[in-house]
This record gives C-alpha cells, structure tokens and sequence, in this order.
C-alpha cells in the first residue's frame, strides 16, 4: 500500500485518536507460532473509534496492508497534521460510521509501529531482535488479534474489513473463528498470492538483502540498509500502480530541460518520482518488517491450508456473509483472483456479493477516495447490522 | 413497483430462496424481501445498478450471467427469474436450461413482439417498429431477437420446459398499474410471463 491518507474533502473525521497498547503471551505462555516457535511476550498497538454498544455486537475490524498501521482514521494532536491512512472510510457517516459502529484497528506483528516486530527488544538477551525474530504467518497475525478482541470482552464481530494483506487477516478470521465472525468485505485481495506476486515480492526482499548496511538483519543502532529498502519500495510502488495511471500521471515527461543528458541521473519524471517515494519510504519503516511481513503474506494459501486443497472446503467452515471488492486495473491481486474466491464462496453456499470498481488506480485503489466504495461498504455493513440486531 | 414485477412477485410463495438474473438495482428483490421475505440474490453486469443495489442492503454479484450460474449446484433456488431479459441474451436456451437446473422454478419475462401496435406499424409504415416497451431503432437495439407468446409456448414444447402459469399483460412500460389480457393474448400482450419448471 502506498500513502494516501488525505484529509476528508468535507472535513469531518472521527477527531483526536490514541494509539494503545496491549501485551500478552508473557513467558513462559507464549504464543506458539504455525512455524513452531515461540513468541512472547507480544505487544499490539491499537486504535479504536466510535463506542462499543451495550450489546458489543456493533464491532467492525479494520486491517491494514504491507506497510500500514493501527491509525487508520482521525489525528493524535492537531487536526492538521496528517490523518489516519483510511480517513476517508472510517469516520462519522463515512463509509464505516463511526456513529453507529466501534471500530478497532490494531498493528500487526512483525511491523514497526508499535507492535513486537523484529526492531523489537529480545528479552533473552536485551538486543533488537532482528533476524532472531521467528517467521509467522497470516494465522499467527490474526491469533494475536484474537488475544486482542478477548481482551477487550468481544465475542462476536459484525464485520471485517481489509484491503490486499488486511483481506487475508480478515479472510482467515472468518475461517478460522467461524463462530466470532458475522461478515466479511476482503477488498483487493487473494487466497493465495500468485508466482508474478511472490517473484515481486521475492525482488523486493532481495532489494533489501543485497544493501550491505542489511548486514544480515543486524542493522539496529547502525546505518540501516536505506538504499535496499527504498529500491525494494520502488518496485513495490510500481506494483501498485497501473499502466493507464503512470503514463497519465508521467507519461514520458522529463525532469529538467527537454533534453536527455545523457547519463543515468534521473531524466524522466517518474524515476525522479519513484527515487522520492523510496527515500519517503525509507524514514518510516524498518527493512526487517518489510522482510517478514511480504513473507507472511506469500506463504498464505488458504484452500491448502484451511481446505486440504479446496478452496470450497475452505470457506465450508464459515457462515459469515462475504462483500468481495476488486479493481479492474489491479495485476498485483488481479479482479480474476477475488472471482476464485467468490466462485468457492457460492459453491459452500454463502451469501456473497461481489463488485469489480472499473478505475485505473490499480491496486492502490483501495485507499483512494471514492464514493463506489463507500456506498459499497456502508450499504453492505448497514445490512448485515439490521439482520443482526433482529436475531441477537 | 412496475406490474410486471408484481404479477412476478405474485407467482413466488413466501420465505422462498430466489435469484434474479439482470437484477438491475434490485427493485423486485427488495420488494419480495419485503413483501414475501424471501432470501434473495442477484446477477447484474451494470456496475452503477451493482453498487446502488448493495447499497441499499442487497447481496448482488456482478457478472455475466451464464458464467455465473455456473456455481449453483442444482436447485440451489427456489425460484430463478430472468425479467425482461431474455430478448437481449445471445444463447437463450442455455440461460433458460440453467436457470431450471439451478432453480426449482423458473419465472421468464419478455416484451411481446406481437402486439397489434406493432404488427400495424410494420403493415402501415414498412419501418422496424418502435414501441415503448421496445423503444430502440434496428441499429442501436440491446433486444437482439424478436419473441412472442406463441414462439415461447413452442420453445417451451421443445425443450420439454413445463408451463405452470402464463399471464399475458397490456401494462405500459415502467408502469405500476396494468391489467392482464384473457381475450386474444398474442394479439393485445405487451409483455408476456411464465412460470417454468423441469418436466
């Protein structure tokens, strides 16, 4: 995911949020891992919006992608500065209302804001964990987050929200704790990611690898491996992009002059804009993290490992009522892969709905504001609420 | 609520499981929803109409909809409509074999090409005829075949369809009001609707 998070065109948002913290899984009760390590103790940071009912049966949970985090709406101190990266959906009468409903968005492991994550301090031995940092799985994200939702006292969840890696988390929570999960909308995402996508993925890590600050993940307190992991982005940029969105936005533009100059500067405006997005990207987030988190999401495969092989048998398990979302310009999770999913769903019997959004922001979509996706999601949210209500 | 979807929603009985196949922004579906509580899904290829369904509280799919039949396992419906829809789809008989495959019934709805306003034009004018139910000239038209009452009774006849109901209607397009036609139907019909089942 790239950045959007602009603020509301009308101005209204949820207001002033604080980020939280919950730990558990202390040793000696760690968490074991899909892998068969142990982790713990585990912190997720958190946000919340909006209140939780007397009922507590009006909770959405909102996922981030790759390089996200838990403030997906509102601001921490002036209403100025930058807005949660999903300000557009969640807020007051937004797509995700924060007036009727209690959203919860929390940092997945292995990331950099807050949560445990390879920048974190191993207690064995008081030094950032670094490579020493146990590979996890899409699974192992949502059981912390299950730690989380018990915390907070909630047994049920009306619905699930997440675009590209926050699809899988939600997509695996309505399969693996079928009993919690009423609703689900997985929005430019997969069951699996596809070879053109993990070989992407895999250019990336290499990126990061090959940058001799990387040092073999032992980089904390040194100059991290900065140009690895701003190629690493650039290449993931593009992958978010679309034909149709570059060439309009650069087209075949130049930097400076109108002439080339003949040497590898930058002459073309879009290296000159990707060398700015990488270097962006490079003062908030930590290369490890971008490590493990691809990874997780590589290794997803649903039909195999929640169907023995079948996607159907897979989404046999749930009950939940699914809205799935594509874009048609999106090749990274393209509108064939969300149809698998829906050709499975119908197959165990569900009740989906499914949209492809015609627009060229490519993958990216997702965070761009648009009113499609707005009336989507809050039509769909708004139904699966009244039949709840009426049952519970 | 155009008359024609209310002679439809007249043929389903309540609590059914229906799909309707082109359900536009869903008008019939939330009105059985209301009127007859029925668990109902959609077929729509719009994207505006898909959007403004779901918004409103419909679970719709966007697709074609031979290609999205196909994942129904058999009588996975109770009923399966194709409402005024059946003029613009190019393989008619399998859209109509599928439907009975994936439903127990089937409800079909076309404008009648053989209404007498129509047969006068063509006799008097020598023009394709241009009617409000079939409001497109010969070059821009989405209702690639021409059906009447009859033509459907012998399609039916062929394909070993079974013919539970049959109401022929002289409603106006669009209109909420209409009557039913009892007296020379082919003649007088401008939209014809049948209840279908397997033989």
């Amino acid at each position: 995911m790239s950045e959007y998070g602009e603020h509301d065109r009308n101005g209204i948002s949820v207001g002033k949020v604080q980020k939280q913290f919950l730990t558990f899984a202390e040793p000696p009760e760690e968490m074991i891992l899909e892998s068969g390590a142990k982790l713990g103790p585990i912190t997720l940071a958190y946000e919340t919006y909006g209140r939780l009912n007397e009922q507590k049966d009006n909770v959405v949970m909102v996922f981030h992608a790759l390089s996200g985090n838990s403030h997906a709406a509102g601001y921490y101190k002036e209403s100025n500065e930058k807005p949660g990266w999903w300000d557009n959906i969640v807020g007051p009468g937004k797509g995700i209302d924060t007036g009727k409903y209690f959203v919860i968005c929390s940092n997945i492991i292995g990331s950099c804001y807050g949560s445990t994550g390879p920048g974190s301090i191993n207690p064995k031995n008081d030094r950032p964990y670094a490579l020493d940092f146990p590979l996890f799985t899409i699974s192992d994200i949502v059981n912390t987050q299950k730690a989380l939702i018990d915390h907070l006292g909630i047994k049920k969840l009306l619905c699930l929200v997440g675009g590209s890696i926050g699809g899988m988390q939600a997509i695996e929570w309505a399969v693996k704790y079928p009993e919690m999960v009423e609703s689900v909308i997985p929005i430019a995402s997969t069951c699996k990611r596809s070879a053109l996508s993990i070989g992407l993925s895999e250019a990336q890590r290499q990126a990061i690898m090959a940058d001799p600050n990387w040092n073999q993940g032992y980089y904390y307190g040194e100059d991290p491996p900065e140009k690895g992991l701003a190629l690493a982005r650039m290449i993931g940029h593009i992958s978010y992009l679309s034909e149709e969105s570059m060439q309009r936005k650069f087209g075949r533009r130049l930097q400076d002059n109108n002439t080339f100059k003949y040497d590898f500067s930058t002459d073309f405006e879009v290296e000159n804009y990707l060398h700015y997005q990488g270097k962006k990207f490079v003062d908030r987030f930590d290369a490890n993290s971008y490590l493990y988190i691809t990874k997780a999401s590589d290794y997803f495969d649903l039909g195999e490992q929640k169907g023995k092989g079948s996607l159907t048998k897979a989404f046999s398990r749930t009950s939940a009522k699914f809205l799935v979302i594509s874009f048609s310009s999106d090749w990274l999770y393209p509108t064939a892969q969300s149809k698998e999913m829906v050709r499975a769903m119908k197959k165990a019997d569900l009740d989906v709905s499914f949209c492809e959004i015609e627009t060229d922001f490519g993958h990216d979509s997702f965070l761009i504001a648009h009113d499609q996706l707005t009336k989507l999601i809050s039509g769909f949210i708004n139904r699966i609420y009244n039949g709840f209500a009426r049952k519970s | 609520m155009r008359f024609d979807l209310q002679i439809i929603a007249s043929f389903v009985e309540e609590k059914s499981r229906v799909l309707d196949l082109g359900c536009g922004k869903g008008n019939l579906l939330e009105f059985l929803k209301l009127n007859k509580e029925v668990e109902g899904y959609g077929i729509e290829i719009d994207e505006d109409k898909v959007i403004a369904g779901i918004e409103r509280g419909l679970p719709i799919l966007r697709g074609d909809i031979i290609e999205e039949t196909q994942d129904y396992a058999d009588d996975t419906f109770d009923y399966v409509f194709l409402s005024l829809t059946l003029q613009q789809v190019y393989n008619p008989e399998n859209v109509i074999k599928e439907m009975l495959r994936i439903g127990k019934k089937g409800i079909v709805s076309f404008p009648c090409f053989n209404h007498v306003s129509i047969k006068l034009q063509l006799l008097f004018t020598s023009k394709a005829p241009v009617t409000k139910e079939l409001p497109y000239e010969w070059y821009d038209t989405p209702n690639i075949r021409v059906v009447t009452l009859k033509d459907f009774r012998i399609f039916c006849a062929k394909h070993k369809i079974k013919i539970l109901r049959e109401l022929a209607i002289s409603s106006h397009h669009r209109a909420t009001t209409g009557k039913i036609v009892r007296f020379f139907p082919n003649w007088r019909a401008r939209y014809g609707i049948f209840l279908l089942s397997k033989e």
